[in-house]
């Protein structure tokens, strides 16, 4: 789960990561306050789910309260496009308005899992304000990665490391050990799969400041983290993606007019692939997981059967713990709520597929093909789909 | 002989009195395998279906002699669950709870690198030796005894190319659900590394999705040690980067994770890749045929 990045830096201000004064605002007469509060210098900076933000138009440095104004009507209740999002953005709900800040330098520190060594790492740059990832293509001698262990921490001593790595010295080099530490301690205490500052800077009074936070919450530890689950803003995903969130599927809005559901996250993106393959465009991922009982199964399907952009629908299910017929059922009683006559391709194998079959085919009103494969079935509903020539 | 598990091993079951570790626990029994104790705390002294059930791991391998462990604690305790079982002298995990912390999974495999067990998943449908033993979700009937070993970072899928193989007549050895978490105890190489070993597996199907480079690290390890025929299919081709696909792994970050690079890397080291998962037994056809031996022997 992201955070905003004003969300995240109120965290890290909890930790004593000290960060720009800033008012979040979602209006533009709020907007023209807080930047009246900043004598009309400021930055405003729209909240979105993504990066590359500035690149975007989505950050703007304004020098008078009307030009808050302005900005902030351009921003909000608009859609933002960066290079992290898809063609159709992300609204903007709400602006960080914040002071400006005199910088001297720009440095970068993130905490994150390195997955093929099993542990977190810490990466440091001495080129703030770059994406991390070019940096360590095109000068790696400026980036250092400390992988660390879990059992011994980050220590006191690494920090130390980091801070002559910046050549940071005196108090500056004591508020890097410290902003260090509690990085960890944040980002451990708040089970954070990512925490990155990007920039942070000494400013031209010699401080170390947040100057912009990226924050995500491991999705996993949210039972433990209830403050922080309850920040989620449903805003920045799609209307279908939070529905379905709420019953527990997982499912990814896509460009496509093939709705799809299958059971297991491996099969479901296989289905994708072997629709793709057959000339058809998948409208979204869905993997009802392996237990789900008959009314998740039934969620799944209605939130297929109601999506507009959904003209016809491939099911692929391999019964295991989840038994074909109940599958059947499910669809039947879907499409019956719905009233919804688009085609169905099914495909099922495993446990009770044969029942499943017959009391699919034993229903009249409904438009619903059989297949027995999996490249069959893709291809029927392309096929029932193709523009009639 | 096949790997990890056969008919000699003896089971306990980590949360057997939950409704998921009830259900499974009974399922594997019935397939053959030894179910031999159950733990649940506070549940100790009791029995579940002829299943003696204790308060902790250590008096199921005292009292029993389980020696593997089957794994339904919920998220927020199964990597207690997971340490205790090594503590108890548990030869090998299998955890099948779906939703555990990274955080803890972080320790938890730091601390397993000091201990003899090793733990399979977590998020994993689990093993099974086909005709000899099952520990885990999987549908038992689709399995049949041979000579391909299957090690898997998915479950239905893995099904779909157990039923795949079985239909084709290539059965297999042990079939390994290595689990579709960011971290996880057992890897494709370990596993790999135990099927070159094991003299009844005489062919490879591995099952790779998006996310991590694991697929990367094993491509490199089969190049250099693999003396069998080897297939891959990995799933993601279409998927679209930055979103997470369903498994708590399966997602493409920062350029890295993507299925064509998984795919290239296997490609160059000779894996024969199955295009569609349509065509996952025809793959594995395909390397027995590339390697001059015929599927059939298997």
């Amino acid at each position: 789960m992201k955070l905003h990045e004003y969300q995240a830096k109120a965290l890290l201000a909890q930790y004593g990561v000290v960060i720009p004064r800033g008012q979040l605002v979602r209006s533009v007469d709020e907007a023209g306050q807080a930047a009246e509060t900043f004598s009309g210098a400021c930055v405003l900076k729209a909240q979105v789910y993504a990066g590359g933000r500035g690149k975007a138009g989505g950050v703007a440095r304004v020098e008078s309260v009307e030009q808050a104004r302005q900005i902030a009507d351009r921003l909000l209740h608009r859609r933002l496009v960066t290079v992290q999002t898809d063609e159709a953005g992300l609204p903007v709900t709400s602006l960080l308005v914040e002071e400006l800040v005199p910088v001297a330098r720009e440095l970068y520190l993130s905490l994150t899992l390195d997955r093929s060594a099993g542990r977190y790492c810490l990466i440091a740059s001495a080129e703030g304000g770059m994406d991390i990832e070019q940096t360590a293509r095109l000068t790696p001698e400026r980036v250092r990665r400390l992988t660390i262990d879990p059992l011994v921490g980050l220590r006191a001593f690494h920090a130390r490391g980091i801070a002559r790595f910046f050549n940071l010295e005196g108090d500056l080099g004591d508020a890097t050990v410290s902003l260090i530490l509690a990085l960890y301690r944040c980002f451990l205490e708040k089970d954070a799969s990512l925490l990155e500052i990007n920039p942070l800077v000494v400013t031209a009074d010699n401080r170390l400041m947040a100057m912009d936070a990226k924050v995500s919450i491991d999705d996993s530890a949210l039972f433990r983290q209830h403050d922080l689950a309850g920040l989620k803003d449903d805003s920045q995903y799609d209307p279908l993606e939070v529905r379905a969130a709420r019953s527990d599927i997982a499912y990814i809005k896509m460009d496509g007019r093939i709705g799809c559901l299958v059971n297991g996250a491996g099969l479901a993106m296989a289905t994708l692939d072997m629709l793709t393959e057959c000339g058809g465009q998948p409208a979204n991922f869905l993997d009802v997981g392996g237990g789900a009982d008959q009314d998740k199964v039934r969620e799944a399907f209605r939130i297929l059967l109601e999506d507009p952009s959904v003209d016809g629908i491939l099911v692929n299910i391999f019964g295991g713990i989840m038994r074909c017929d109940l599958i059947a059922e499910s669809l039947i009683a879907a499409a019956a709520a719905t009233g919804s006559h688009i085609p169905i391709v099914v495909r099922m194998a495993g446990a009770r597929r044969d029942e499943g079959r017959r009391i699919l085919e034993e229903q009249t009103d409904l438009n619903i093909v059989w297949q027995d494969g999996l490249a069959s079935a893709a291809n029927a509903i392309v096929k029932l789909l193709a523009p009639s020539t | 002989m096949a790997i990890l598990i056969d008919r000699h091993s003896r089971i306990v079951v980590q949360g057997l009195t939950g409704s998921s570790g009830r259900r499974h626990g009974l399922l594997c029994r019935d397939y053959g395998s030894q179910i031999v104790a159950g733990v649940t705390p506070g549940k100790g002294g009791t029995h579940l279906d002829g299943i003696p059930v204790f308060d902790t791991v250590a008096e199921a391998v005292e009292t029993c002699h389980a020696d593997v462990s089957m794994i339904f604690v919920p998220p927020p305790g199964a990597a207690e669950a997971i340490l205790e079982a090594s503590e108890a002298g548990i030869r090998l995990a299998v955890c099948i709870t779906e939703g555990v912390p990274v955080r803890d999974m972080v320790l938890v495999n730091r601390a397993l690198a000091n201990s003899s067990m090793r733990l399979i998943g977590p998020n994993c449908p689990g093993l099974i030796t086909p005709g000899q033993c099952k520990v885990g979700i999987m549908p038992g009937d689709i399995h049949q005894p041979g000579s391909i070993g299957v090690v898997s970072r998915s479950g239905t899928l893995t099904y779909e190319a157990v039923k795949q193989l079985s239909d084709a007549g290539l059965g297999q050895s042990t079939c390994v659900g290595i689990g579709g978490d960011p971290i996880i105890g057992t890897s494709f190489i370990d596993v790999l590394s135990l099927f070159n070993d094991d003299p009844d597996t005489k062919g490879v199907f591995l099952i790779g999705e998006i996310g991590g480079t694991a697929e990367e690290q094993a491509a490199a390890w089969i190049r250099q040690h693999l003396r069998k025929p080897v297939a891959a299919y990995i799933a993601g081709m279409t998927a679209p980067p930055g979103k997470r696909m369903g498994h708590a792994g399966a997602i493409i970050s920062g350029g890295s994770g993507r299925a064509a690079d998984k795919i290239a890397a296997l490609r160059d080291s000779g894996v024969q890749i199955a295009e569609s998962p349509a065509s996952m037994a025809l793959a594995m056809q395909k390397a027995f045929k590339a390697a001059g031996l015929s599927s059939h022997d298997s």
